[in-house]
């Protein structure tokens, strides 16, 4: 594996509030081509270094690249609008909004032209071009006029997706993208994964650990914001360190 | 034509025909009516467009309405050409100012922080020789434009005054469905997946709030303009709170809801105040305003422009109700 597949990467990042250290000294890397999965309990800090990745925190040391730039001090759009898109553990999209006027918002933030504000939304070719390919790709293509409220749990997952996909980014975080899904719709987003992982790095914060160990390339386990172990899947599942704190000595 | 904009359409028809038919009271409550209309709207862009609660819209209303009045020589009338733009350039770089400063912060924070700098704005017309104390202050002669439009007279200050509600009203729309007023809406619903998605929102939301300054200075120039006096209490945060109740009473979220909750509130205010109807209780206006805006806001959570779908989903309820118990049956 070469550097220069290296999309995103973390160096050393703490984040803390006070005395509580919610991320302590992680230093992650995220590859083209791979879907790197970080699990851990409860509070052991996943989202909070997922935060910090994405721009929506700032680190209280350490230092983020995103594409070969130290993108430590970048703005959260600043960071998106360079490719890096990311879901939220509680669904983030535009209940009022039909599905496809979710992803051409979306779409619209990789074009912002300040002379053209004023143009009709609705009919920015390019926008909505860009919006159905990304809302086809996440399997809604079906549902492009559907009120984004009344989509079930897993469509809006897919559509949170889908609105990632819309400012064709380049590194994918993804935080607890299953949490909820019945079984035909965790299978549904694992496809979409696999579909989307050739051309990304993945970073997925899950707990459904048969889906993390079915589909990542590499685990990193946090435990009280610390990394523990970070290998492969198959080395994970051998580390006794890991089974003992997270997922059980029998496993 | 859909049903929303026949509606508009047919307030905008209404009245321009209106002088046809009323007296010199009517036409200029109308037009003060239209006034508040152009404020609602100006409001509307930032709570029911934005998601930005402002409680110290007044301030820009009044300072449209000063500027008019402090920016007209004593010596005679100023051109329209220059005196309206200029009234409303004074609101809206007041409003960019505040704005700049206000939307650092969020929800309840930023509606008493606008509330702050409104109140800031009313003590300095009110204790300063700038706004001539709590007496206010005469416009000396209206503004002209040429010699054809003559805003002494009743009956052209009310065109006047539509002219420039249908025209803050067309903006609006336009705004609405282009790519910055998209932007606006999902600001609203989910500022959050907004940053997400890589769109910076604060120069958005201060483009908004400037925006929404020069339209409440407008409405504040036109007021000027129509009564020939301003005092103070044109910034006072009673009429912040009014302009929030009317787009509410109205129904958030939409532009003619702001049109027609500034008709309502205007309306009920003189209804109760009527004494022909209420003799001696007349004074007591603002109980049976506050109890009527109270029931309406209970009973209408969508607004008096929401009525007719609260309706239909009322009878379809019920239908669906009935046939549900036939088919029990």
């Amino acid at each position: 594996m070469t550097q220069a597949q290296v999309l995103l990467r973390g160096h050393g990042i703490s984040r803390r509030w006070g005395g509580l250290v919610a991320v302590d000294d992680v230093s992650i890397a995220l590859e083209r081509g791979s879907v790197h999965a970080v699990i851990g309990t409860n509070g052991a800090g996943k989202s909070t270094l997922v935060n910090v990745l994405a721009g929506e925190l700032a680190p209280s040391a350490g230092r983020v690249e995103l594409l070969g730039q130290d993108a430590t001090t970048w703005s959260q759009p600043r960071r998106a609008r360079a490719g890096l898109g990311r879901s939220y553990q509680h669904t983030h999209i535009f209940t009022n909004f039909s599905v496809l006027e979710n992803c051409r918002l979306a779409a619209q933030a990789r074009a912002q032209r300040a002379w053209d504000w004023w143009s009709d939304a609705g009919r920015c070719a390019a926008s909505t071009a860009a919006a159905r390919q990304a809302a086809e790709r996440a399997g809604l293509g079906e549902l492009l006029q559907r009120s984004a409220g009344l989509l079930s749990h897993g469509q809006r997952r897919q559509l949170e997706i889908a609105m990632c996909l819309a400012i064709s980014p380049q590194v994918l975080l993804l935080d607890e993208p299953l949490a909820g899904m019945g079984a035909e719709e965790t299978e549904r987003m694992l496809a979409l994964l696999a579909e989307l992982k050739p051309g990304h790095a993945i970073l997925l914060v899950e707990h459904d650990m048969d889906a993390v160990f079915r589909i990542a390339d590499r685990i990193t386990v946090m435990v009280n914001g610390a990394v523990i172990a970070s290998d492969t899947p198959e080395a994970v599942r051998a580390n006794p360190a890991v089974q003992a704190a997270y997922l059980g000595t029998e496993a | 034509m859909k049903p929303d904009r026949a509606f508009v359409v047919g307030v905008f028809m209404l009245l321009a025909a209106y002088p046809l038919v009323a007296g010199g009271y009517g036409i200029d409550l109308v037009a003060k009516i239209m006034v508040y209309a152009i404020f609602a709207l100006s409001l509307e862009l930032l709570v029911g467009g934005t998601g930005l609660v402002c409680f110290g819209q007044a301030a820009f209303f009044g300072i449209g309405a000063y500027a008019a009045v402090r920016l007209s020589p004593d010596d005679g009338p100023a051109a329209l050409a220059w005196l309206l733009p200029a009234s409303m350039a004074t609101g809206a770089l007041y409003a960019l100012a505040v704005g700049a400063l206000s939307l650092r912060t969020r929800g309840v924070y930023f509606i008493m922080v606008t509330l702050a700098f409104a109140q800031m704005a009313y003590y300095v017309v009110h204790d300063t020789p700038l706004g001539g104390g709590t007496d206010g202050i005469y416009l000396n002669a209206k503004p002209v434009l040429g010699t054809w439009l003559d805003l002494d007279r009743p009956l052209p200050m009310y065109a006047f005054i539509l002219v420039c509600l249908m025209a803050v009203f067309a903006f609006l729309a336009v705004l609405r469905r282009s790519r910055f007023g998209r932007a606006l809406a999902g600001i609203k619903s989910n500022e959050q997946r907004m940053r997400a998605s890589g769109f910076s929102t604060y120069p958005y939301k201060l483009a908004a709030f400037t925006v929404s300054g020069g339209i409440a200075a407008l409405a504040g120039f036109l007021f000027a303009v129509k009564d020939g006096f301003v005092n103070p209490e044109l910034l006072s945060w009673h009429f912040s709170g009014a302009v929030l109740i009317m787009i509410i009473l109205g129904g958030l979220g939409h532009l003619r809801g702001a049109l027609v909750g500034a008709f309502a509130f205007t309306l009920l205010q003189e209804f109760f105040k009527s004494e022909a109807i209420f003799g001696a209780f007349a004074k007591h206006w603002m109980l049976g305003l506050g109890l009527s805006i109270i029931f309406s806001v209970a009973l209408l959570p969508r607004g008096l422009v929401g009525v007719p779908a609260q309706w239909r989903e009322r009878l379809e309820g019920r239908g669906a109700g009935a046939r549900g118990a036939g088919a029990a049956r």
